[in-house]
């Protein structure tokens, strides 16, 4: 038994029909509780009043946005590399989502920006290659939608990934070259020894393991339905033929 | 060495002869630059100060137009097909034809840019710092398109989806070109920028045409 035997669809779909509503559930217990933690149960900062809770849903959606474009090229290698439908599927799934966090990231930062900075958007490093990463999200999105033969928009896009993930990377430290920041620094570092205060970051990780869970729970959805849908479209094509 | 010194004497031929190919890249070039002064005034001082970013982003913007049409005359009429199955491997060709269109929309906007420059009243300092930087960095901007065009080749009317492809993958040469000769202008030292422009673009010459190659090939199936 290998790990490669999850690929198959037909066992993915039982496995993952049996993981969902767990999953799904954790999501709708542990996100809101963690949001009700951080937005209610927590100091305010002493200078930044109220506003500094926006990072209870601000952080944990730049972390998704980054993350889910990672997790696209793995899948597209993956698909490239071993052919494994659900594979390609999943990445095809993940692409909204991850764009959906980049706004989510951005939106958030522009409202906690306008009181704070004084200005909504500024061309800072990290916000600038947001807007990037959004732009990634949409040329992705495009050309899957572009291409009509899905194992060819599969390759297509795999390709697509593994080229722009390179390219993204080199954006990321352009932008510092090009400008200043504005923007603070990390606020959670696994190898610093001194991170905020707990009071903020245990209802911060709980946020991320949320919206984490959140993504798992849409992505297994995404995935599914891109099965079926696929499997709908085979059948149309059998009798038709 | 030969096969590809046939394909490049033939896109080159068919680039100058064929309507529609070289001297509109740097047609577009000229009108979009003189856009400029026409939307934001007359005044020097404020178009010497942008005159930069502005050429940079002309040219990124002449590199893309003639990009969705690198492979796809070609796959319309089969010769693609033949080239697939010629002597020169595929990557070969890709890399000959993101050659060809550099030479015939890039290197003309390199040619002319120093009489842009010269009229958006660009420091004379920076003048060879525009040219250097043009000629180092819009090579990139063809072997990355080769990829973008590689990817839409099969897609009708893939223009707009090319350019929503393409352009963010630029991103880092314009930034790097552009950077190179504002910092010239200021009279501060280009030379980080210039040689990090460099980078990219042998990055870009390293991975466009396995990648445009490997996107012909998956459009070839």
């Amino acid at each position: 038994m290998s790990l490669w035997e999850f690929a198959n669809p037909a066992r993915f779909m039982r496995i993952s029909g049996a993981a969902l509503p767990w999953v799904a559930g954790l999501a709708a217990v542990i996100l809101p509780a963690g949001l009700a933690w951080g937005f209610f149960l927590t100091p305010d900062d002493y200078r930044q009043g109220s506003t500094v809770k926006i990072i209870f849903v601000h952080v944990p959606a730049a972390m998704m946005a980054i993350n889910i474009y990672g997790m696209i090229v793995v899948a597209s290698l993956i698909w490239l590399i071993r052919r494994h439908h659900v594979s390609a599927l999943a990445a095809r799934a993940a692409a909204p989502i991850g764009a959906t966090m980049t706004v989510i990231a951005l939106l958030t930062g522009a409202l906690w920006g306008q009181p704070m900075w004084g200005t909504a958007w500024a061309w800072d490093p990290r916000l600038t290659s947001f807007f990037i990463l959004f732009l990634f999200y949409v040329g992705y999105i495009a050309l899957w939608a572009a291409i009509e033969d899905p194992d060819k928009a599969a390759d297509l896009t795999s390709v697509l990934a593994m080229v722009g993930s390179v390219f993204a990377v080199l954006s990321r430290y352009a932008v510092n070259f090009w400008s200043q920041g504005l923007h603070q620094g990390a606020t959670l570092s696994i190898d610093r020894d001194q991170n905020i205060d707990p009071v903020f970051w245990l209802p911060l990780l709980a946020c991320i393991a949320g919206f984490f869970l959140l993504f798992l729970a849409l992505l297994l959805v995404g995935t599914r339905t891109e099965i079926r849908a696929r499997r709908a479209r085979a059948l149309q094509l059998a009798m038709a033929g | 060495m030969r096969p590809a010194l046939a394909l490049l004497l033939r896109d080159l031929r068919l680039a100058l002869r064929a309507g529609g190919g070289a001297g509109l890249g740097l047609a577009f070039f000229l009108t979009c630059v003189l856009l400029m002064p026409l939307g934001i005034g007359p005044d020097l001082a404020m178009l010497s100060r942008i005159a930069p970013g502005l050429l940079w982003v002309a040219a990124l913007l002449a590199a893309l137009l003639s990009l969705d049409r690198l492979f796809q005359a070609d796959l319309e009429d089969g010769t693609l097909e033949v080239l697939a199955v010629s002597a020169l491997p595929l990557e070969a060709v890709a890399a000959v034809k993101a050659l060809a269109h550099w030479l015939t929309t890039g290197l003309p906007l390199v040619l002319a840019a120093p009489v842009l420059g010269l009229t958006l009243g660009l420091p004379a300092q920076a003048q060879p710092w525009l040219v250097a930087s043009l000629a180092a960095g819009t090579p990139a901007l063809s072997f990355i398109g080769a990829v973008g065009a590689g990817l839409t080749v099969g897609v009708r009317r893939g223009g707009l989806l090319l350019s929503v492809m393409v352009l963010p993958l630029y991103l880092p040469s314009l930034i790097f070109g552009a950077r190179t000769v504002a910092l010239a202008a200021q009279e501060l030292d280009p030379a980080r920028a210039f040689l990090l422009l460099g980078a990219i673009t042998v990055l870009s010459l390293g991975i466009g045409p396995f990648a445009a190659a490997a996107a012909l090939r998956i459009n070839l199936r």
